[in-house]
């Protein structure tokens, strides 16, 4: 009798669940029809949180376009829009002659919103903003300035206490476009630096040690006394994480914030060539901070379905016009006026 | 349409669909099929495996030839790509993950199985079976917060006070390091060899034990030269797929091994391994030779796995026939 009961009680609890599952998979299907018009790209990690919340943004406004965005990487965006298996990819780094040419159509770089790179470390004793220059920073990821103390850092911190502490390089283990930027940015201001290593995504590193993602370097230069490594602004900002100021070509110690990010595109925005792939680190405003890049947004020129070339034109003018207001609430730098401008004639080239 | 059968051909036809439905019903054909279809996929997957690795590694092969195993250089920019600190760092990792965990579990199996109270080694295997399943990348952070802290404190300046006349205990002390990595491996390969260790164990059958107690051997007499001996093979399959575990890590290897792809014999230094390198250069990876000498890092950490795994063949046929004299 008892073992009935709860038998019966257990059929019952089993028909009312799935009852519930049943209620719970049928209300979506009440939503509106699936959307008209489905795109798919893949690309860049750096600049996901914010195409994510455009792209979800965009289908509010537009329910009849849905993009699906896949973060593998920027080799993986570039590669796959090659092969053409998406229907646009993102980058953090512009693509290569090379690269252009092994792409079935066209492809046309759209700068999205920028980012940069910070020098993150942990000295024990110094809580202070400590001044870099790009000089300094090459020869002490080289292995060539190896103590805290050491006269070069020195006589830019004047005021600072500098320990007679080893530097730990800490850097990015992960390819990555934050490491691009940097070894781009090393490459430019020290040419020892650009013959001895390079501007990659993956570099071969003199000194020092790899952390994976941003969190792995930042874990790495919490735990090890001495660590100096480099982590994007956005990371940094978000993670209260204390950096240091590097000197611009304009000869100021600027400390990077969104403004200074903007600042060096603006000052730049005129050695800007037509097709958009440019680097923009060691920028020459005074206000602008050296080491930051672009992120872009790869779009073929062609387009054999005339939907799915209406639905990115629109998208590309809405994400260059009312888009760049949601970047700086997720930490991302707007772009300069006058290349958002020149992005919105270049959407004409699309067709 | 259709040629009218005739009634013999129709007599033969039902005969034989009926000695296949008769043999369907037994399930033996059923069963043959089904077995020889799971066992051939295996051979499949690993053929196609290979297959593509060695097709999309075919760059990288004619630029560098044998001189790929034996390069030291990685350098993505000028397309020089060397896999010997990779194979080097995989290699020791796995070792030191070994040193550590065989004897580790290995002791904590025969304490379950022969020594413990049944239900509390019921506990513990149950507890221990739940750290099998933990995802690697927990290990890797509880190494960066917990294990790489207290080697860089603690751990590695004593090693360095009472051993550093040692070359594998010399030089700067980071944390992050070839022991590091070698430690979270055998924390994470730990539970493999006790589960597996301890039901071969139990396997033993108690003739054996209660033979060797009725000769007047102790208890420890019984479990060291019999009952251990008699499950040697199982142990030592127990360790080696504790080792394949270890060579392919990828997760938690690369959060503590301080991604350097150098050669450097002391276990303070930072270090590489095969899977950790494929997983963190492979997304971002746009030059072709780069892409596919990662995809032939594949190929060679297949080979590895190969290697090692004949080699432990031979350790174990050898090391059974010296058991069976013994016996």
């Amino acid at each position: 009798m008892k073992l009935k009961n709860s038998i019966t009680r257990i059929t019952l609890s089993i028909v009312l669940a799935t009852l519930g599952i049943c209620a719970f998979v049928k209300s979506p299907s009440a939503a509106p029809a699936p959307p008209a018009l489905s795109l798919t790209a893949t690309g860049a990690t750096f600049p996901f949180p914010i195409y994510s919340k455009w792209f979800t943004e965009y289908n509010r406004i537009h329910p009849d376009v849905q993009i699906n965005y896949n973060s593998l990487g920027s080799g993986a965006g570039i590669r796959q829009l090659q092969a053409g298996t998406v229907d646009f990819g993102a980058s953090d780094v512009p693509m290569t002659d090379d690269q252009l040419h092994q792409a079935k159509v066209p492809v046309l770089h759209f700068p999205t919103v920028l980012g940069a790179v910070v020098a993150t470390y942990h000295i024990e004793g110094v809580t202070q903003e400590l001044n870099f220059t790009g000089p300094v920073l090459a020869d002490i990821f080289l292995g060539k300035i190896t103590k805290w103390n050491d006269p070069a850092l020195a006589s830019l911190n004047k005021g600072v206490n500098l320990p007679d502490a080893d530097i730990v390089v800490v850097h990015r283990s992960d390819g990555s476009g934050t490491s691009f930027v940097w070894t781009d940015y090393l490459s430019k201001v020290s040419p020892e630096w650009k013959s001895k290593v390079g501007a990659s995504a993956s570099v071969n590193w003199p000194v020092g040690m790899g952390g994976k993602g941003s969190e792995g370097v930042t874990g790495l230069v919490k735990e090890q006394p001495g660590a100096l490594g480099y982590v994007e602004l956005t990371y940094a900002i978000q993670n209260k994480l204390l950096y240091g100021r590097v000197k611009n070509s304009a000869g100021v110690f600027q400390k990077a914030d969104l403004a200074a990010v903007t600042a060096a595109a603006a000052s730049e925005a005129r050695k800007i060539p037509a097709d958009f792939r440019v680097s923009i680190t060691d920028a020459s405003g005074k206000m602008a901070y050296p080491i930051c890049t672009f992120t872009y947004m790869l779009i073929p020129s062609k387009f054999d379905d005339a939907a799915k070339k209406n639905g990115i034109k629109d998208f590309l003018h809405w994400m260059l016009t009312e888009g760049q207001n949601d970047a700086e609430g997720l930490f991302y730098a707007k772009l300069p006026k006058d290349v958002v401008a020149r992005e919105l004639k270049a959407i004409a080239q699309i067709n | 349409m259709a040629i009218a059968p005739n009634a013999a051909d129709r007599a033969r036809f039902s005969r034989r669909a009926r000695q296949f439905l008769k043999k369907l019903r037994h399930g033996d054909e059923v069963a043959h099929l089904i077995t020889l279809l799971a066992a051939s996929s295996i051979i499949v997957v690993t053929l196609m495996l290979v297959y593509q690795l060695f097709i999309n590694s075919a760059l990288p092969r004619h630029k560098f030839g044998l001189e790929f195993f034996a390069g030291k250089t990685w350098d993505p920019v000028s397309e020089e790509f060397g896999a010997l600190p990779f194979i080097y760092g995989t290699v020791v990792s796995s070792a030191l993950a070994l040193l550590v965990a065989v004897p580790l579990g290995v002791g904590a199996a025969i304490f379950l199985s022969e020594l413990a109270p049944l239900r509390i080694s019921n506990y513990l295997t149950f507890v221990i079976e739940l750290l099998a399943a933990v995802p690697s990348v927990i290990y890797g952070l509880l190494g960066i917060f917990v294990l790489v802290p207290v080697l860089r404190t603690v751990v590695m300046p004593f090693l360095k006070r009472t051993l550093g006349f040692l070359p594998i205990f010399k030089g700067p002390i980071y944390g992050v390091s070839m022991l590091a990595g070698g430690l979270v491996l055998a924390i994470m390969i730990v539970p493999f060899i006790i589960s597996v260790s301890r039901e071969v164990l139990l396997a033993v059958p108690v003739e054996q034990r209660e033979a060797a107690l009725g000769l007047g051997a102790t208890k420890w007499e019984s479990t060291w030269q019999v009952v251990v001996p008699f499950a040697k093979v199982g142990i030592m399959a127990s360790i080696f797929l504790a080792l394949a575990r270890a060579l392919g890590e990828t997760m938690a290897v690369t959060m503590v091994i301080g991604n350097d792809p150098k050669i450097n014999a002391s276990l303070f230094a930072p270090a590489y391994s095969i899977a950790a390198v494929i997983a963190n250069e492979f997304t971002e990876a746009t030059g072709d030779v780069h892409l596919q000498a990662l995809i032939e890092l594949g190929l060679v950490l297949f080979l590895l796995t190969i290697l090692i795994n004949g080699l432990a063949r031979l350790v174990i046929i050898a090391t059974t026939q010296k058991g069976a004299a013994q016996g």
